[in-house]
């Protein structure tokens, strides 16, 4: 079956208090050298039949209206390709 | 004439009855609206309630904001019916787009629940005409999402227009900007913020006040606004 990611993540001005909550237990376990973390979002949508440019469009179409909140997110990447068969890792 | 306002029930909301009590001591007839039909039953106003509709999963109001309720609920605002969101609501009218902005976790990332001290910043409209501007009032806050956030083009916007219905007075609980609490459109008939009015609206069951313990009613004027409103049509 067809695969696509779409990634989703916290606008990069925007505060991120989970992010925020990591970082500093990162700080508390010592581990030096990492001076932020920001979480964000990953979906799989699992399609029926192949990409086509009108289900590309479509996917888009939801990535930006739906799986994120264009106010506080963006979306980072969308892989189209996500499930040729390599990715069941 | 009794109005009638609804109140949506959503899978997971929590404070439906709380806000069909509210309106009811307000002198308004409650309706109970449903969040998978498209029937607003003849309502002349509405209330999305608080609680974590859908678990909050994918963004806090995100998915009860594309139920089949909420396209009868935009249609409504859009004509002028008074529609206030409280806490949960609010969030669903900023994922419906009703409202500008978003809102996020708390800055401290911690579920806060207090008596909150809020400016009535803007009292023109459908479910503030009843305070003053500019007047302090006490109703309960609680949630975990409540932080509000804006770009700066839509911050200057919303405090240029007096969008502001609301804001937090004392203390910032939750790292929203500018200490903003609460919204309206620039019609004045949507209005959504944090904090619950409906826990706030019999004595006994409300904030403690100088006066006595638990005696706050001063979300009631929410409801009464809202029957004002609707009678000067």
């Amino acid at each position: 079956m067809p695969k696509i990611v779409v990634d989703v993540m916290p606008k990069a001005e925007l505060l991120d208090p989970q992010g925020k909550a990591v970082t500093g237990a990162l700080s508390r376990l010592g581990k030096s050298g990492i001076s932020e973390v920001r979480i964000g979002k990953r979906f799989e949508l699992t399609v029926d039949g192949p990409v086509t440019d009108e289900l590309r469009a479509d996917v888009q179409e939801i990535a930006e209206s739906i799986l994120s909140n264009s106010v506080i997110e963006d979306v980072v990447n969308i892989d189209f390709d996500a499930a040729d068969g390599t990715s069941a890792s | 004439m009794t109005f009638k306002i609804g109140v949506v029930t959503f899978p997971g909301s929590l404070d439906e009855r709380d806000a069909q009590r509210a309106i009811r001591i307000a002198g308004a007839e409650a309706v109970e609206l449903w969040h998978g039909d498209h029937d607003l039953k003849g309502v002349d106003a509405i209330v999305l309630p608080g609680g974590f509709s859908y678990g909050d999963y994918l963004r806090a109001g995100a998915i009860a904001a594309v139920s089949p309720i909420m396209s009868e609920v935009i249609a409504a605002a859009n004509k002028g019916m008074p529609v206030l969101g409280i806490c949960n609501g609010f969030q669903m009218l900023v994922e419906a787009h009703l409202l500008p902005g978003g809102l996020i976790r708390n800055a401290h990332q911690q579920f806060i629940r207090r008596d909150q001290a809020l400016t009535v910043e803007n009292a023109s409209t459908a479910w503030t005409n009843e305070f003053a501007a500019g007047e302090e009032i006490i109703i309960p806050l609680k949630n975990g999402d409540g932080g509000y956030i804006a770009d700066a083009e839509t911050l200057k916007r919303v405090e240029g227009e007096g969008l502001v219905a609301f804001r937090y007075a004392g203390i910032n609980p939750n790292g929203s900007l500018d200490d903003i609490a609460g919204l309206t459109n620039e019609r004045g008939n949507v209005v959504g913020l944090m904090p619950h009015p409906e826990h706030a609206v019999e004595a006994g069951f409300g904030p403690d006040t100088s006066e006595a313990m638990r005696s706050g009613i001063d979300g009631l004027r929410f409801f009464s606004s809202a029957l004002r409103a609707l009678a000067a049509v």
